[in-house]
């Protein structure tokens, strides 16, 4: 490769590190949405990048549901700590002091209390007129549709026939009051972009991404992970088994399902990555069904 | 698997590609088509897609409504039509493109100029049964004034005119004429079929008497090359960083994304529009400070002398300043519902600048089939035409055919906040 021409991670890199800029510079009161992810380890990661040697000059948000894996909890706290980032965390404390939960209510009411409601929540109480998320085109077709800047009317909703045209790197930050946007800085970045460049960049993720032998419930292709805590989830004939596995995903424990896997390195994990057949919300029972993600979205989730 | 060569993920490049076409011209199949024969459509997507639901695996394209899997939309699925722009992604050894697939509607030409902004190369799509329409032309046109190097032009549907070479040979004939009349010089016309993937990403045995690449061999073989390194050096300032804490008391940086050139550690440089002068200090970055730096990098540039740098200001080396001037002249694109009139007010984001701006005059408008230039006084939405503006404030700036980042703007209605135009100054 030539002296000035940058290969295409460091081109995505470049072009992210604009679009967060783009947004501290135009907007009032951003924040940054952290789901404990990959996704949010890469996002983090280049907001540091771009505003190195300054701290982030926005705080993390993690929308939290009770129901994430305990792993991402200890690696959230650990992590946020030793990058000095000012971690808030919200919770829709009404529906989880009522009990809400997938196996009763129902995967798509629970995810509308916990998640959505839970985001548009906390997003007016911030009074956040721009939230970043990593959110990427690659990965739903909905999703295919997005804009780097996404507008949200008052209610936070999304209206797919009615977005905002995005030309060259201008990007138009002007809203009315009430309204606001969510960006996605890493839009263009795929599966295997987002494996290579924390491969490449030593970037820390949860150890559930690594394969080790973990307690399983085998139901149907899906393996669902296995807890003391919650063994109410085992169906009749069904007994946690040792299984070496890992995650592609982290969503909830209950909502998010394990692959087979023998990589425990990154390395692994590329090359993993690169002769996957399945897409990666396979894994997440909340994608599935008709316009699932599409619905979501118009209401106002990720 | 430990052949695995990670060199190469490291390596490839990035091809920004855009297609276009009119309702029809089998622009998702073929799109669905090279997201399948690349392997950039999973399993599990393309299962979602098949045609007849029983069957438990997708072997063949031919099992799968190709069109489905980019149409991601309710609406668009229900009216079996593309509405909006979509992003897909797929990767060969070579390179990694980023596709951005454009609706053909004539009342979504806004979302075909969205798309194609930032490609290196664009194909369009023709079917060959129907030849050049009027939609063919306006799409060419506009992707000629957005200076996109590369056309593709892409002649579907061949197996449905007996895969005939002289129905080809009469279409690349007229694409020819009429991209050489806008001065479009990179062409190439490929025949094929998306639905059986002959000339697509396999030669087939159907069209021997086209010797040309297929259009993945073009893909991956064509220069991505868009030669702004090699253009003046300009850094429209985004943000200035100062800290301000306990270790860094005295520091200002200044954050942006070169968009052409570059610069190195002790370079002269000039600020637009006030004119100071100053030399780089340190070349920030994360990893370690850089000795140079080039576009399209995002970078942090530390200066020698404190001196009054804010958003909006560019950074340029000395001799190379761009014009500051309180009017421009550009094509405009027209993407509002309402239409742009003499004397009215806009705003114009230029790289990280927001001015306002008066439409002082509408020089013409483009008759799209003939290309000849009418008197007009308006831009009604899907228009093109030249227009000069008047600016509150002097804007750095050099013509869109020297430079598409610093010659580009976008236009805003005030009142709306919505983006009505786009801009390519002359």
């Amino acid at each position: 490769m030539s002296k000035h021409k940058l290969t295409q991670l460091k081109a995505l890199e470049a072009e992210s590190i604009h679009i967060i800029r783009e947004v501290v510079a135009e907007f009032r009161n951003p924040v940054m949405l952290y789901s404990v992810g990959k996704d949010s380890s890469v996002l983090v990661h280049l907001a540091r990048k771009a505003f190195y040697p300054a701290p982030l000059p926005f705080s993390l948000l993690h929308v939290d549901t009770g129901f994430k894996f305990k792993e991402m909890y200890e690696f959230r706290d650990a992590f946020c700590e030793e990058i000095g980032a000012d971690l808030i965390v919200k919770r829709n404390e009404d529906a989880i002091a009522k009990g809400m939960n997938p196996k009763e209510f129902g995967v798509a009411r629970c995810c509308g209390a916990l998640k959505t409601g839970a985001l548009l929540k906390s997003l007016e109480e911030g009074g956040y007129d721009a939230a970043f998320g990593g959110a990427r085109r690659d990965e739903e077709k909905s999703r295919a549709k997005e804009r780097v800047f996404s507008m949200r009317d008052e209610f936070g909703q999304w209206d797919p026939k009615n977005q905002r045209p995005e030309l060259w790197n201008i990007y138009n930050g002007r809203i009315h009051d009430g309204e606001s946007v969510r960006v996605f800085p890493i839009s263009n970045w795929t599966e295997m972009d987002i494996w290579s460049y924390i491969r490449d960049e030593n970037i820390p993720i949860v150890p559930l991404y690594f394969a080790k032998e973990r307690p399983m419930i085998e139901r149907g292709e899906m393996l669902i992970p296995y807890y003391e805590e919650n063994k109410d989830q085992l169906l009749e004939g069904e007994a946690p088994k040792m299984i070496m596995s890992r995650f592609r995903t982290l969503g909830c424990s209950p909502c998010t399902g394990a692959v087979r896997s023998d990589a425990t390195n990154m390395d692994e994990i590329v090359i993993e990555a690169a002769a996957a057949r399945r897409s990666e919300r396979e894994t997440r029972i909340i994608d599935h069904g008709s316009n699932s993600m599409e619905d979501k979205k118009k209401e106002g989730y990720f | 698997m430990t052949e695995f060569n990670f060199e190469l993920t490291k390596e490839i490049e990035l091809l920004r590609l855009v297609t276009v076409g009119s309702v029809d011209d089998g622009k998702s199949t073929l799109i669905g088509r090279l997201l399948v024969d690349t392997k950039g459509a999973f399993e599990d997507q393309l299962m979602a897609v098949r045609k007849k639901k029983g069957t438990t695996h997708v072997s063949s394209a031919a099992e799968i409504d190709l069109a489905m899997l980019t149409d991601g939309l309710a609406a668009e699925r229900e009216q079996g039509i593309t509405i909006d722009v979509a992003y897909r992604y797929f990767a060969t050894p070579k390179r990694k493109f980023i596709m951005a697939d454009c609706p053909g509607h004539e009342q979504y030409t806004r979302n075909m100029v969205t798309g194609s902004s930032t490609a290196n190369a664009a194909i369009i799509l023709i079917d060959a049964r129907h030849g050049v329409l009027p939609q063919t032309k306006r799409h060419t046109h506009i992707l000629g004034l957005l200076g996109i190097p590369h056309l593709i032009v892409a002649i579907n549907k061949m197996d449905l005119v007996d895969y005939d070479q002289a129905a080809f040979e009469k279409i690349r004939k007229e694409m020819q004429e009429y991209c050489a009349k806008q001065g479009i010089k990179d062409l190439i016309c490929t025949p094929m079929s998306a639905l059986t993937g002959d000339m697509v990403t396999i030669r087939g045995d159907k069209m021997d008497w086209y010797k040309g690449d297929t259009l993945l061999e073009t893909l991956e073989s064509m220069s991505v090359l868009d030669d702004l390194d090699e253009k003046p050096f300009r850094m429209p300032v985004q943000l200035v960083n100062r800290p301000q804490t306990a270790d860094l008391p005295d520091y200002r940086g200044f954050m942006g994304t070169i968009a052409s050139g570059t610069v190195k550690v002790g370079d002269s440089l000039v600020v637009m529009p006030s004119g100071k002068t100053s030399t780089v200090k340190e070349i920030v970055a994360f990893d370690g400070n850089l000795e140079e730096a080039f576009s399209p990098q995002s970078i942090t540039i530390t200066l020698n002398d404190n001196i009054d740098i804010s958003r909006g200001d560019m950074l340029v080396h000395a001799g190379e300043q761009t014009t500051g001037e309180k009017q421009l002249t550009a094509n405009v694109c027209w993407i509002g519902d309402e239409a742009l009139e003499n004397r009215k007010k806009y705003i114009i984001k230029h790289t990280t600048t927001q001015v306002k701006a008066l439409v002082s005059e509408v020089n013409f408008k483009r008759d799209i089939h003939s290309l000849e230039r009418e008197e007009a006084t308006a831009l009604a939405m899907n228009e093109i035409g030249q227009v000069t503006f008047k600016l509150q404030q002097p804007l750095c700036c050099d013509p869109y055919a020297d430079n598409r980042v610093t010659g580009s703007f976008i236009i805003i209605d005030g009142f709306t906040n919505n983006t009505v135009g786009a801009g390519m100054i002359v």
